[in-house]
């Protein structure tokens, strides 16, 4: 990959190609209605940005549009993942990639809190048992150096 | 053989895969499949319990480039969803196992799972002579006829295998055929393409693996989730077909404002695929994006079309007539597109309400 990165493509300062589809705006569009949607009825939504016709701009477009908010996290489970929320509360971008660091997955979320942020009960349940393990594992431990404090 | 007993879940969890992990994998599949993005959680829920499949791959008259463009593919842990995920029992481009071994695995294969099993095909077959092409000794004709026997469904892999490709191009010398032309009782996708985009080869394989159906199929017996829109009905250049801007040679003023490519040559309007919105190389790019027409290589003998740089749907061959018209009219025609391809979507949409575009394009 590093040989084809070395290869200098020259940029059309004018901007004339601009490829933009006029999407981007759609989207926002699409977003502002599921922002109420969310505030109604408490339902969210998600958009699949990898199905969406984009031309060479309109992601850059897109996502300067939406900005930064005050939220940001990157998640390690089978490759990186980047979660940001917008400047727009409950507008999150969510952004996968795989164990070779290639994009996978790329959405926008209107929710309060995507749901590769919370905590799964599977999850919870296997982490309760390696506490208990550890906790059982210490107390021998913690038992034959400090015999006195075990009831 | 490989273990099948196990679902995927347990499978994953037993590698140290966590929800969130799983949860990702989902939404990276979900997305390959084009199901709407809320689906995850179905997703989830089907994958959880699918267990692997045997897959049986034959590789006939071809260039390799289908397997070339699988392997080299980004979807979503693809060498997990190949490798671990579906029990690839026959390849003889990527097995280890050659010669007579090779074919005992097949035949075990086909006996350990008989009516199971998904058989793979990439590359036409020659009736020409039993000779053309042959792997063991065995022509392609008749391997093909004895492994299709106890599939539970084949699945052609490029152009070559769904509708001849290639070889089949005229003269075509072999007698190429397609498998379709061969196998009549079996349930049969095409995933065309010269070579197909690597997530469609793995998405119809999820798509399976997911729902342990096959995927709703267009009239050529593709998949609509991937060939259900035209490339031009997807192309970030649309509005500049609708508005008459054509580029007229490849370093033209047009062309370096990334007009229309449609008088270059683009087949655009009849090719049915998925690449304006999936595109190339990890999502890179796609062939209208760098700036050269679609050649229109899922079609059935796109090779025999009437030449990669001629202008599409002029029958009298005098492009400059009905472009300049195009431009001199642009607004209408653009009207009049935009019009038809609002009907072409609420078709697709009416034939597969599941792609989530169309319910966003509709705001436009
Ligand atoms: S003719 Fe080709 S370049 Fe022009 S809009 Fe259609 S697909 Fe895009
Ligand atoms: S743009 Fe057209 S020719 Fe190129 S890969 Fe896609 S369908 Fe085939």
């Amino acid at each position: 990959m590093n040989v084809l990165d070395d290869i200098n493509i020259p940029v059309d300062p004018s901007g004339a190609l601009s490829g933009e589809t006029g999407n981007a705006l759609i989207l926002l569009q699409e977003i502002a209605h599921a922002m109420r949607h969310l505030l109604e009825t408490g339902e969210s939504r998600t958009l699949d940005l990898l199905a969406i016709p984009f031309g060479p701009t309109d992601e850059d477009r897109l996502l300067s549009e939406l900005g930064q908010g005050e939220v940001s996290a990157t998640l390690n489970a089978l490759g990186e993942s980047r979660v940001w929320e917008s400047r727009y509360s409950g507008v999150w971008v969510v952004e996968h990639r795989n164990l070779d660091g290639q994009r996978v997955a790329f959405q926008i979320e209107i929710t309060r809190m995507p749901e590769i942020l919370c905590a799964h009960s599977a999850d919870i349940e296997s982490g309760l048992k390696r506490l208990n393990e550890t906790l059982i594992t210490g107390r021998q431990g913690f038992t034959s150096e400090n015999p006195q404090e075990e009831p | 053989m490989t273990d099948n007993s196990s679902t995927l879940g347990e499978s994953l969890r037993r590698q140290g895969v966590t929800r969130r992990g799983f949860l990702k994998f989902c939404t990276a599949t979900a997305s390959m499949l084009a199901l709407p993005a809320g689906m995850a959680p179905a997703v989830a829920a089907a994958l959880e319990k699918a267990r692997r499949p045997s897959v049986i791959w034959l590789s006939f008259q071809e260039c390799t480039g289908c397997t070339e463009s699988l392997t080299r593919s980004h979807a979503p842990t693809v060498e997990n969803l190949l490798f671990d995920y579906i029990s690839l029992d026959y390849h003889h481009t990527l097995q280890a196992a050659s010669g007579a071994a090779a074919e005992a695995a097949r035949e075990k294969a086909m006996h350990d799972n008989a009516g199971k099993y998904l058989l793979v095909v990439d590359g036409s077959i020659p009736l020409g002579h039993p000779g053309y092409s042959t792997i063991a000794g065995i022509s392609n004709l008749q391997m093909l006829q004895e492994t299709a026997a106890g599939a539970a469904a084949v699945i052609a892999v490029g152009t070559c295998a769904a509708f001849g490709g290639l070889p089949k191009a005229a003269p075509n010398p072999t007698g190429a055929v397609s498998v379709s032309d061969i196998i009549t009782d079996k349930p049969i996708i095409n995933v065309s393409g010269c070579p197909p985009i690597p997530s469609v080869i793995t998405g119809v394989l999820a798509h399976y693996l997911t729902f342990d159906t096959l995927p709703e199929l267009d009239q050529y017996g593709r998949p609509m989730a991937f060939f259900g829109t035209s490339i031009h009905d997807r192309c970030y250049r649309r509005p500049f077909y609708d508005k008459g801007l054509f580029a007229e040679t490849f370093d033209d003023e047009g062309a370096r404002k990334g007009w229309c490519l449609y008088k270059l040559g683009c087949k655009g309007p009849m090719a049915y695929n998925a690449c304006a919105t999936m595109k190339w190389n990890q999502g890179t790019s796609w062939p209208v994006e760098s700036g050269h027409g679609c050649l229109g290589c899922s079609e059935p003998s796109f090779w025999d079309a009437g030449g990669f740089y001629k202008a599409l749907s002029i029958p009298t061959g005098d492009i400059s007539r009905t472009v300049g018209i195009a431009g001199a009219a642009g607004l209408a025609i653009g009207a009049a597109a935009v019009g038809l391809n609002r009907a072409a979507k609420s078709r697709a949409k009416q034939q597969h309400g599941t792609v989530t575009v169309d319910d966003l394009e509709k705001t436009s």
